[in-house]
């Protein structure tokens, strides 16, 4: 179970933006009739695009209202998943992978220039507020192994020197390519495949 | 090895596109009406010739999981849940398939929707595979644009409609009443069973629950038959499989293999071999994170597939292969798998909540060499305390990786640990499990 901090200094009321609105719409027509509740992720993830990658109490409350579920059944939902942030992470969110397909590859090296260069703590910003790190749970790509996560892109095949460049990259306000480090095809061996050798769309 | 003709996923490293127009070429929808046309029974009865097993880590046979929903529609609809939640460490082979081939899952979903009489189709995808999701996304509006999906779908007369819904970080959605949960706005916490998801599922309706690789082989099973099929692998552990081979290997890649290939030849052949040399190899996990790891001398001759690998005391699971050298230090690998476990058990049965955290506790202690030597039994008769006694299969995920380092790697523990008693000061509290947590050394 993740332990999640509240912000303290909360905005005092959240609405969607039109945009936003009609997009919400859209997800709740997802569900069939009466199951509304349905699209509370969906809504909980526009919320947090729309205010910096952060949910405030407000928007919970606006959800609720939105999707007529109590205040509480939602904050069960916001507080239950780690990817639902309940206070200001920086514009560059960087999550870095640190379970044992990744730990065994060397991510201990890529906190370490996290904190070397963002800050000493997770989830604390950066000097210059732009970026904010944090240790996560398998992301999925462990073939890529070590990668981290910024915002919604993944950064692969990380080593010490691509991952400073990376990090310092970020720092300067500036988001690189995402995908391998190495230049490496998708997930196939990086020195070549050994199999689909010749495939050919008939 | 497999040729290259039998393999099912042509674009796993998107050398030819993704496209819908590239996925046509490689006979994906190709008189997919026909397939639909032949009915009902005889779909589910070619998948189950096929002896496809499920490919999200039970192995269950597919084809009696499709039986298992109601034949004819009563007052309540039917479901097609996709279990796109890939998060088992170790496991990255949905996302290629998400990625790279799309529309064979969509097909997929077509077919199994239609045989399990669900108009509509739910895809639940982990929320950090954004940009796997808009990916998909655009798949399934193309699709809708050559009228494969939607309403009278590839002309068959059954209406079918897909839609994605994104996980937020929670890796026990991937079980699938808590992944039903989730999709219903709640908690992801797993649902006690029985009444099972096929007759009480999704909204209290039918609902059949299924994993991307799965699905994403039943087209190309139906188009080339349920012989090639499983002419392919082993008796009962048919067919192909992608794997993933990461942690110490010298190329950690996906590839489309046989079921039942040697490990060995798995890491030799197309991973690089072991970082250091075959020699270097400490133990492997075969199958993501939850089961149990194989020392070397089992590595050494050991197939993969699902039967023989429970013969070997652990399973194939998802395929996710992770590759340790001795370059690693194997307490410290699991210790952090059991972070990993307590991090994500929901908190619903007490075994794991409370449990997982003990295990990690004594784990770190072992290999920082804090350990006693009894606690190797104690830590022993925690994962049997936790396993079976939970509602879902999370806590046996949870304590057979461990299990599996206490039945290879009892020795390399005995030698970090010491006679020094845990609980120094009698403390005398009554009832307290966690005396020794007092004591700030052991904290």
């Amino acid at each position: 179970m993740s332990i999640k901090k509240v912000s303290k200094s909360q905005p005092e009321s959240f609405e969607f933006n039109s945009d936003n609105l009609e997009k919400a719409k859209n997800e709740i027509k997802k569900y069939p009739k009466g199951k509304k509740s349905s699209a509370v992720m969906p809504l909980l993830y526009l919320a947090q695009e729309q205010n910096q990658n952060w949910i405030p109490l407000a928007a919970i409350k606006c959800i609720a209202k939105l999707l007529e579920m109590s205040y509480i059944k939602v904050y069960e939902v916001v507080t239950f998943y780690s990817m639902f942030n309940l206070s200001p992470v920086g514009k560059y969110f960087i999550q870095v992978c640190t379970t044992t397909p990744c730990m065994i590859r060397g991510s201990k090296k890529i906190t370490d220039i996290c904190k070397k260069y963002i800050s000493q703590n997770q989830n604390d910003l950066s000097e210059n507020k732009l970026c904010s790190w944090t240790e996560v749970e398998c992301l999925g790509a462990c073939v890529n192994a070590p990668m981290l996560q910024v915002n919604k892109d993944y950064y692969e095949d990380l080593d010490n020197d691509s991952a400073e460049k990376l990090i310092k990259q970020l720092l300067n306000d500036d988001l690189p390519t995402p995908g391998s480090a190495k230049n490496r095809k998708n997930n196939a061996p990086e020195n070549g495949k050994t199999t689909l050798l010749d495939v050919k769309n008939a | 090895m497999l040729k290259d003709e039998d393999r099912i996923f042509k674009n796993l490293y998107n050398d030819l596109g993704w496209e819908i127009d590239s996925a046509i070429k490689r006979e994906d929808w190709f008189k997919t009406k026909d397939i639909l046309y032949k009915g009902r029974d005889s779909i589910i009865n070619d998948i189950k010739e096929s002896e496809l097993r499920g490919r999200g880590g039970a192995g269950f046979p597919t084809g009696l999981k499709l039986s298992f929903a109601p034949k004819e529609v009563g007052s309540r609809p039917h479901y097609l849940v996709i279990n796109a939640d890939e998060s088992e460490p170790g496991t990255c082979k949905d996302r290629d398939i998400l990625r790279f081939e799309p529309q064979k899952l969509i097909e997929g979903c077509l077919i199994a929707g239609y045989a399990v009489n669900a108009h509509t189709c739910y895809i639940y995808i982990r929320g950090e595979y954004f940009r796997e999701g808009e990916r998909l996304q655009t798949a399934i509006d193309q699709a809708y644009e050559k009228n494969f999906i939607g309403k009278n779908a590839c002309s068959s007369g059954w209406d079918f409609d897909i839609y994605i819904h994104y996980g937020a970080g929670a890796y026990i959605c991937g079980e699938e009443t808590a992944l039903l949960e989730s999709l219903e706005g709640k908690r992801g916490q797993p649902r006690l069973k029985p009444p099972f998801p096929a007759l009480v599922g999704l909204y209290g309706c039918p609902t059949i629950v299924n994993n991307v690789e799965t699905i994403s082989v039943i087209p190309t099973i139906l188009r080339k038959g349920a012989k090639w099929f499983s002419s392919l692998g082993k008796p009962k552990n048919t067919g192909t499989k992608i794997f993933c081979i990461s942690g110490n290997v010298n190329n950690p890649c996906n590839v489309e293999e046989e079921m039942g290939v040697p490990l060995k030849d798995l890491i030799e052949k197309h991973a690089g071999g072991v970082v250091g040399g075959w020699k270097n190899l400490q133990a492997i996990i075969p199958g993501g994170s939850s089961m149990p790891m194989l020392p070397k001398n089992i590595c050494e001759t050991i197939t993969m597939d699902f039967d023989s690998l429970i013969k070997a005391k652990s399973g194939l699971g998802t395929a996710g292969i992770v590759v340790i050298n001795k370059d690693q230090d194997i307490i410290k690998c699991i210790a952090r798998l059991a972070r990993f476990y307590k991090h994500e058990s929901c908190g619903q049965c007490t075994p794991c909540r409370e449990g997982c955290g003990w295990m990690w506790r004594m784990l770190e202690r072992m290999s920082n060499g804090d350990a006693t030597y009894k606690e190797i039994d104690l830590l022993h008769d925690v994962t049997k305390q936790i396993e079976g006694h939970t509602i879902c299969a999370f806590g046996e995920g949870a304590s057979w990786p461990v299990q599996g380092l206490l039945r290879h790697f009892k020795k390399e523990i005995e030698k970090r640990c010491t006679d020094e008693p845990l609980v120094r000061k009698k403390t005398n509290i009554p009832y307290l499990i966690d005396q020794h947590l007092l004591e700030k050394d052991n904290a």
